[in-house]
């Protein structure tokens, strides 16, 4: 019976290693957990055990080569089915059919290999981290290694949701400033890569009248100082909020392969950071604030986030998410939602139109707001309900206060 | 507003209520009527409600607990007072054989609507048979709910509950309790005997209590506000059966949890109340569940060992700070 000796992986990590000698020949008998060659990987030079009994009918890759775990290195014949060996695709190819009928020869069993990943050593790097900070990291899919170099900047060694958090927000305890902007947009791209992956996304996207709301904050704004000024954004993360305290199935966590509706609506605002990069924190329980609490919690948040002073609290906080490019001309976005989330709202600039109002056209304001939303949770439908309710409270802007 | 009043006189005006507004309810127990009850709860309602209604019973838990049992299953509706928990062990084989089986083993034929109230806890120098909270041991019982009046407002309105309940109830008043002062909410006409109440919110440890220990946590949370640590204080109020929801609700918004119990650790509601955050709320956790429970002797006489065996407001405040900032586990 022909075994075929492939490439063991002997880490999670390790995905390819390269032949640097055979410890067995052609003809030669090999026992079980005997090593049969040595490989080359990041962590050094490992002994390859085989644990199969057999002769070496065959080896396949030349020394130096570079191969994917899995690939087939050697071919045996089990031991006593008499198969005589085959001849080799490699330049030395001394077998002799002799050796074939010769399982008398006494081969020494090879030096002891080193343990190359064994229990103990798995144990020592086993990264101490608290069950909460795991599965936030997961959920920005953070990798171990990403997480280990935060351990050893962690309290006692150990890593918590708020270094987690740190390490989102571009500022790891751990991570010289240097490598803060790296490590946010590993972040991201992780986050978005899961995002991308698990997310069966589905987009709407509506275009509104935005007059009533802008002469809303024109009126508003007139009649207050400068710093009480309202801006466009408030309004229409005000109408999110409610809409998404209204309609069930965008505000929550999908976890654990369900839908988890969240009791209160925690806006998260994305927030550019000087230099590149993103962060999202919270408007906490934007749908029972009046606006000038949120305007001034926004402010806040902004000057919080471009001086680096966030509170851990505001970026787990988040049950759904506005983003706005409006000041940067583009006229629609089509966001990827932050897992766990279930639904991201965006809004574009607002552009002046031709549009048809009672009946004749004239030059209108209007707004492109668009929905990105989790199908595991809800359906288009669900989603035109949602996106038709900003837009109604957008054509109400007096009641949002 | 209310005019200011003793958990005590919460207690009495609960039962005064009762004996009012029923006349199946009645009340025994040892010393209830012509000496006013041990802890003076039942004062005066001998001359209002008379010999009938409020007796004197002898030294002699399981047969008046027995028939307490017997009074309600008859059609009466019973409220037993055990002047304190370690007598009531003298009873637990009416309350665990009889009271918490009968309506199973009856196939649900009969019913034992009995209420039996029971001091409890440590504190006033009462030694090591007058002062053990043993409400934990009564909370691994199926068939039996347990309750633990923490506040003016439950000590005035949880007794109603029990009575409602076709079940029997134990209630569980905190000797160190009788003599807190407040007001009742104005307006309030009842509560229920199944929720958790949140009694301070807040969001970086929930510190989970009842009974006797609540003020001790609120002492301590307002301690820890000042040092910038917001800890939350979950009052379970029933102990059996707990109030998994609000626990674990508790448990998700603060990630920390540090459970006060009266009781000794081992083996005890603590003990459950840990295990069920592991089973439901673990991935929510960022630090270990930690304990301040009373130190595992007898409760000494003296007052200097008595305050240093029982769960303080010190001892909370260092064990969350621990948890929050990290260091060595804490007891």
């Amino acid at each position: 019976m022909e075994i075929e000796f492939r490439l063991p992986s002997l880490g999670a990590d390790m995905e390819r290693a390269t032949l640097t000698t055979w410890l067995k020949k052609p003809g030669e008998a090999v026992h079980r957990g005997e090593a049969i060659a040595v490989v080359e990987t990041e962590k050094g030079l490992i002994d390859i055990e085989c644990f199969d009994e057999g002769i070496v009918s065959a080896l396949i890759v030349e020394p130096g080569t570079k191969i994917a775990v899995g690939t087939v290195l050697a071919r045996l014949t089990a031991a006593g089915t008499g198969v005589p060996p085959t001849s080799v695709p490699r330049a030395a190819a001394p077998a002799t059919a002799a050796a074939a009928a010769a399982p008398a020869v006494r081969v020494p069993p090879p030096p002891a290999a080193p343990a190359a990943a064994g229990p103990a050593g798995e144990a020592a790097a086993r990264l101490r981290i608290s069950p909460a900070a795991r599965r936030r990291a997961q959920e920005l899919g953070l990798t171990d290694a990403a997480l280990g170099r935060l351990a050893a900047g962690g309290m006692g060694g150990i890593v918590h949701i708020e270094d987690i958090e740190r390490l989102a927000a571009g500022g790891a305890a751990a991570a010289p400033a240097a490598d803060a902007r790296d490590a946010m947009r590993v972040v991201i791209g992780n986050a978005m890569a899961r995002a991308k992956r698990e997310i069966p996304h589905y987009y709407l996207g509506h275009t509104i009248d935005f007059a009533a709301a802008r002469s809303f904050l024109q009126r508003h704004n007139a009649g207050v100082p400068v710093a009480e000024r309202l801006l466009e954004g408030i309004l229409i993360a005000k109408a999110v909020a409610l809409a998404a305290a209204r309609i069930a199935g965008f505000n929550g966590y999908f976890r654990d392969g369900r839908f988890e509706r969240a009791p209160e609506v925690n806006l998260g605002m994305a927030i550019a950071v000087r230099g590149g990069g993103l962060v999202a924190p919270a408007l906490l329980a934007a749908d029972r604030k009046d606006l000038r609490t949120l305007m001034h919690e926004f402010s806040e948040l902004v000057s919080r986030v471009r001086s680096g002073h966030m509170r851990s609290g505001e970026f787990t906080a988040a049950t759904i998410t506005v983003t706005s490019l409006g000041e940067d001309g583009v006229e629609a976005i089509y966001p990827i939602i932050n897992p766990p989330q279930v639904a991201i709202v965006g809004s574009g600039c607002v552009v002046e139109r031709p549009g048809v109002c009672e009946g004749s056209v004239a030059v209108r304001p209007q707004l492109t707001l668009t929905l990105a939303a989790d199908h595991r949770v809800t359906d288009g439908r669900a989603g035109a309900r949602f996106v038709c309710t900003i837009a109604e409270l957008l054509a109400a802007p007096e009641k949002l206060r | 507003m209310s005019a200011p009043l003793t958990y005590r006189e919460a207690a009495r005006e609960a039962l005064r209520a009762a004996l009012t507004a029923d006349a199946r309810v009645f009340l025994m127990g040892e010393d209830v009527g012509r000496y006013g009850g041990c802890y003076a709860v039942t004062k005066g309602l001998l001359q209002e409600f008379g010999p009938e209604r409020i007796r004197d019973t002898p030294l002699s838990e399981s047969a008046f607990v027995g028939a307490g049992i017997g009074a309600a299953i008859a059609g009466l509706r019973p409220i037993v007072e055990i002047m304190t928990v370690n007598f009531s062990m003298l009873a637990l084989d009416q309350i665990l054989n009889n009271a918490a089986t009968l309506c199973h083993m009856s196939g649900g034929q009969i019913s034992v609507p009995l209420v039996i109230r029971m001091a409890t806890g440590a504190g006033r120098q009462l030694a090591a048979q007058h002062s053990h909270s043993l409400e934990g041991w009564y909370a691994h019982i199926p068939g039996i709910r347990i309750v633990a009046p923490g506040t003016i407002d439950d000590a005035r309105f949880m007794l109603a509950a029990a009575l409602a309940c076709p079940d029997p109830v134990l209630l569980f008043e905190h000797i160190y309790l009788y003599n807190m002062e407040g007001e009742l909410t104005p307006g309030l006409e009842r509560v229920d005997i199944a929720h958790a109440a949140v009694r301070r919110p807040g969001r970086d440890v929930a510190l989970i209590t009842y009974g006797g220990s609540l003020p001790k946590c609120l002492a301590a949370a307002a301690e820890l506000a000042a040092e910038g640590i917001e800890a939350e204080v979950l009052d379970l109020r029933t102990l059996r059966p707990l109030d998994d929801a609000t626990l674990m609700e508790s448990v998700r918004r603060t990630h920390r949890a540090v459970i006060v119990d009266e009781g000794w650790r081992s083996g005890s509601l603590a003990a459950e109340i840990t295990t069920r955050i592991m089973e439901q709320a673990f991935y929510d956790l960022d630090a270990p569940v930690a304990r301040v429970c009373t130190a595992e002797v007898p409760l000494p006489y003296p007052k200097h060992l008595e305050d240093a065996a029982l769960p303080s407001p010190a001892r909370i405040i260092a064990t969350a700070r621990t948890l929050i900032r990290g260091g060595a586990g804490t007891h």
